[in-house]
C-alpha cells in the first residue's frame, strides 16, 4: 500500500496540484493530508474544496492550527499569519468552516499515527524540530510510524529498542528503509510554503509493502502562486517566501 | 529477545545446524531452508542482556545495507529476522577460510601479493559502485569463492550514501579496526570512500612486508600517530619489493584523502599496469622521514579536526572517471583519429581529474597462427604502442593519468569491451567510420561496443558533407545501426 503524505498546503493551489500529479504518477493508493489546508496562500476555497473531494474519495485528513482558526477558533498567530488569516476568514463559507471544524486531530491506520504537530498534545501545536522535540511523540503512542507536519522543514527521527530518539539524516528522493527494530517519526515538509531554502513543494511517499519512506520534492509554478498572493493584497513577505522557499 | 539460537531451531522456514563461529558480536550458524539448495549461514548478534547499543546498531546497519547489494563480491541475502523474536541475517555460505590465514603467512611471494591485492581492490571497487563504504576492511572480512572472486563480509560499520547513517550520532569514539583505520575515520568521518583505500593500503603493506604499517596499536593514542608519522618504507623491510609496488602502497596510505588514490578503480588500474605506474619520491624512499619533518607535520596535524569529505561515494567516483579511448591507427582512420583526439581534449575540460586509457586492437585471425612481427621483423606490438603514444602526445596529461595498451583479438569490439570492464572504465570514447557497404553487412565495432558496454559510450564521427548525406539517405537504417 502506498500512501502520499501531504501537509501544510496553505492555500497554495499550484503546489497542491503539482504534488497531487506527482503522487498520481507514482500510483499511490491513498492520500493523507496532515492539516493546514488554508492560511497564507491565495486559494483557500479551492484547496479546502479539493481536500473535501479527496476525503469523500477515501483520503484521510487531520486538522491543523490554521484550519482551526479559519473555522473560527481562537489561535495565537504571528503578524503575517494573522493578517493572512483575517483575509482567509472572509473567503470561507459555512460549508468550508463545517468541513475544517469537523476534521479529527489524529488518525490511526494500523500501526501508523497521523497528526498535524507533536503527537503528545495535538492541540498545543508544538513544533517537532529536533530529536528532543520528537521524544514526547514517541512516548504517548505505541504506533511504529508517526507522521506530522507544522514545521515546514522535513525531519526524520528514530526511536531504537532502548528508547533512545535520534535525528537521522536523509537524502530527498531516496527510499529510506524503516527498520522494524525501531520506531520512526517523520516531519513531512510543506506542500505550499516550504521553509528549508528549497522553493519546491514537499511531500512524502510511504510504501508499507516495501516498508520504506521517500521524502520527495516537486518543482511547481511558485511565480504564479506568489503573484496571486500579491493580487489578493496579502503581505509581500508571504509572496517572497514562496519564491525563496524560506 | 525471547529466542536464542541452538542447533535444530526452526525460524521462518530456516533450520539451524551446527554453530560455525563465535565472534565478538555475533555467532554464525549453518542453516537450511526448503526453498534454497545452496548452503546457507545464519548470523545472529550476541545481544547482551539489557541494552547493547553498538551491537544492535551494527546489526541494523547490516540489515539495511546487505539486501541492497548484488554481485559476486557480496554474500547473497536470503532472509532477515527482526528483534521481536530473534534478530538474524541469512546469507549464502561462502566456502573457504577468511584471508586472516593468508595474512598470517605474510610476507607472501610478490606475485601472490600483487594478485591478491588486485582482487581485493576489485571487490572494493564493486562495493563503492553500489554506494557503500565498508569502513572496516580487514583480512577477516575477505573470503574467497571457489570461483576465485573475493567476497567482502561484515557490514556493521558500513555507510550507504543514499541511506541514513544510524551510527552517525550514536558513538563518540571512532569505530574501525586500529591497524587499518584511516586518519579521517579516526577523526570520525564516515563519508569518505577513500578510507577504504587506506585500509587496502595497510593490508597490502602487511601482505608484502609481514608487518602492519603502524604495528598493532591498542589505544586511540596509538592510532592517532598515523596522522604525522610515516610508516617504514616497504622496500626498507623487503628490498625485492619493486618501486612501483611501494609507490602504490604508500600512495594508498597518504594521510590527506585528497592526495591518496581517488578511487578503487584507479588503484586497481595501477596494480594491473605496473610498468605504467608513475614513480615519485615515494617509490624510491628507503627511510622514514626525518624527525624534523615529522615534528613539522605533528604541529599541523595535531590541530586538525577533519579532512574535506566528498558529498557522496557516487559524486567522488564521478569526479575521477577512467575514460577508455579506442584509437584506430590504420591509414583510413587517420582523420578520424585526430577528431577523436580533440573530443578527448574537450572532455578533459569538463572532467579535469579523469584518467585516460588509450587502447588499440591488433586484429588477429580467427583460425591460424598470427605473426607477431611485420615483414621487416618489427614487433607489431611495439610499433602500435609507439603510434598510440604519438597519437596521444597532444593530450598533455601527466604520465600517471595517461596510459596505453595494445590489445589483441579476433573480435576488436569484444577486446575493447573486455578491457573496459576489467579496468573499471566509466566511459568509452571511440570513432566510427563512414557508411560503407561492407560495414552495413558486417556490422561495425562501435555499434557492438555501444550495444554491449556496461558504461557510457561516446561515438565520434567525421562530419559528412551534405551530398554524401543525400547519398546515404536510402540506407538510413544501416546508418542508425552504426
Amino acid at each position: 500500500m502506498k500512501f502520499a503524505i501531504l501537509t501544510d498546503i496553505h492555500a497554495n493551489r499550484e503546489a497542491f496540484e503539482a504534488v497531487l500529479a506527482d503522487a498520481a504518477a507514482r500510483k499511490v493508493d491513498r492520500i493523507v493530508l496532515l492539516g493546514d489546508l488554508v492560511g497564507y496562500g491565495a486559494d483557500p476555497e479551492w484547496c479546502a474544496e479539493k481536500a473535501a473531494d479527496l476525503v469523500a474519495q477515501g483520503a484521510l485528513c487531520v486538522r491543523g492550527n490554521h484550519d482551526n482558526a479559519a473555522a473560527g477558533a481562537p489561535e495565537m498567530m504571528s503578524t503575517y499569519a494573522k493578517r493572512a488569516m483575517d483575509w482567509t476568514k472572509t473567503r470561507m463559507t459555512e460549508a468550508h468552516r463545517r468541513f475544517l471544524a469537523g476534521l479529527p486531530l489524529t488518525v490511526d491506520v494500523d500501526d501508523i499515527l497521523f497528526v498535524h504537530a507533536s503527537a503528545n498534545e495535538p492541540e498545543a501545536w508544538t513544533y517537532v524540530t529536533s530529536d528532543t522535540k520528537a521524544t514526547p511523540s514517541f512516548r504517548v503512542t505505541k504506533s511504529r510510524l508517526i507522521f506530522c507536519g507544522h514545521v515546514h522543514v522535513p525531519l526524520l527521527a528514530s526511536c531504537d529498542v532502548g528508547g533512545v530518539v535520534r535525528q537521522q539524516t536523509f537524502r530527498p528522493g531516496f527510499p529510506i528503509p524503516l527498520l522494524r527494530s525501531r520506531r520512526w517519526l517523520a516531519v513531512v515538509g510543506s506542500v505550499g510554503q516550504p521553509r528549508d531554502g528549497v522553493p519546491q513543494a514537499a511531500w512524502a511517499l510511504l510504501d508499507t509493502t516495501l516498508n520504506d519512506l521517500t521524502f520527495r520534492r516537486v518543482p511547481y509554478d511558485a511565480a504564479t502562486a506568489a503573484r496571486k498572493v500579491r493580487a489578493a493584497g496579502l503581505p509581500e513577505e508571504l509572496a517572497i517566501r514562496l519564491l525563496k522557499g524560506q | 529477545m525471547p529466542v536464542r539460537p541452538h542447533p535444530g531451531l526452526e525460524i521462518d522456514g530456516f533450520t539451524l545446524g551446527e554453530r560455525l563461529h563465535v565472534g565478538g558480536f555475533a555467532t554464525i550458524w549453518e542453516a537450511t531452508h526448503a526453498k534454497y539448495r545452496t548452503p546457507l549461514v545464519m548470523k545472529v548478534p550476541t545481544i547482551m542482556d539489557g541494552y547493547d547499543g553498538p551491537t544492535i546498531v551494527g546489526f541494523e546497519i547490516e540489515q539495511m545495507i546487505m539486501p541492497r547489494l548484488t554481485g559476486p563480491h557480496v554474500p547473497r541475502v536470503m532472509g532477515v529476522g527482526g528483534f521481536e523474536v530473534m534478530p538474524y541475517i541469512v546469507t549464502e555460505r561462502i566456502d573457504g577460510d577468511s584471508f586472516l590465514k593468508v595474512f598470517q603467512q605474510a610476507p607472501l611471494p610478490l606475485s601472490d601479493v600483487i594478485e591478491i591485492a588486485a582482487r581485493m581492490v576489485d571487490a572494493v571497487a564493486d562495493l563503492h559502485r553500489q554506494h557503500v563504504i565498508h569502513l572496516d576492511l580487514k583480512p577477516e572480512n575477505f573470503l574467497q569463492r571457489k570461483s576465485g572472486e573475493m567476497v567482502i563480509v561484515d557490514y556493521g560499520l558500513s555507510r550507504h550514501d543514499e541511506l541514513p547513517d544510524l551510527l552517525a550520532e550514536e558513538f563518540t569514539i571512532p569505530m574501525g579496526t586500529y591497524p587499518y583505520i584511516a586518519p579521517e575515520q579516526y577523526l570520525r568521518c564516515r563519508d569518505d570512500a577513500r578510507s577504504d583505500l587506506f585500509a587496502l593500503g595497510a593490508m597490502l603493506y602487511a601482505l608484502a612486508t609481514g608487518k602492519n604499517p603502524w604495528g598493532t596499536p591498542e589505544t586511540l593514542r596509538g592510532v592517532r600517530k598515523r596522522l604525522w608519522r610515516d610508516p617504514v618504507p616497504p622496500r626498507a623491510i623487503r628490498p625485492e619489493i619493486p618501486e612501483w609496488l611501494q609507490e602504490i602502497i604508500l600512495r594508498a596510505l597518504v594521510v590527506d584523502p585528497m592526495r591518496r588514490y581517488q578511487s578503487a578503480g584507479q588503484m586497481a588500474f595501477d596494480l594491473t599496469h605496473p610498468q605504467q605506474v608513475k614513480l615519485t619520491a615515494r617509490a624510491h624512499k628507503l627511510k622514514q622521514d626525518s624527525l624534523m619533518t615529522v615534528f613539522d607535520r605533528w604541529r599541523v596535524m595535531r590541530k586538525i579536526r577533519r579532512f574535506k569529505a566528498p558529498d557522496s561515494v557516487a559524486s567522488q567516483l564521478a569526479s575521477v572517471p577512467i575514460i577508455c579511448v579506442a584509437v584506430d591507427l590504420t591509414p583510413e582512420g587517420e582523420k578520424l583519429a585526430s577528431v577523436l583526439r580533440s573530443a578527448v581534449k574537450r572532455m578533459l575540460l569538463i572532467e579535469p581529474d579523469a584518467r585516460i586509457a588509450c587502447v588499440n586492437v591488433i586484429k588477429t585471425a580467427r583460425i591460424g597462427i598470427d605473426q607477431g612481427t611485420d615483414d621487416q621483423g618489427n614487433n607489431l606490438h611495439v610499433v602500435r604502442l609507439v603510434q598510440l603514444k604519438h597519437w596521444a602526445e597532444e593530450i598533455e596529461l601527466p604520465d600517471d593519468r595517461l596510459t596505453f595498451a595494445v590489445l589483441e583479438g579476433s573480435d576488436p569490439g569484444q577486446a575493447i569491451l573486455d578491457y573496459a570492464t576489467a579496468n573499471h572504465a566509466d566511459h568509452i570514447i571511440m570513432g566510427a567510420r563512414g557508411h560503407s557497404t561492407t560495414r552495413r553487412y558486417l556490422g561495425s565495432v562501435s555499434a557492438q561496443v555501444v550495444a554491449e558496454a556496461h558504461c557510457s559510450v561516446t561515438v565520434i564521427r567525421l562530419p559528412e558533407r551534405r551530398e554524401e548525406l543525400d547519398e546515404t539517405v536510402d540506407s538510413l537504417s544501416g546508418a542508425a545501426a552504426e
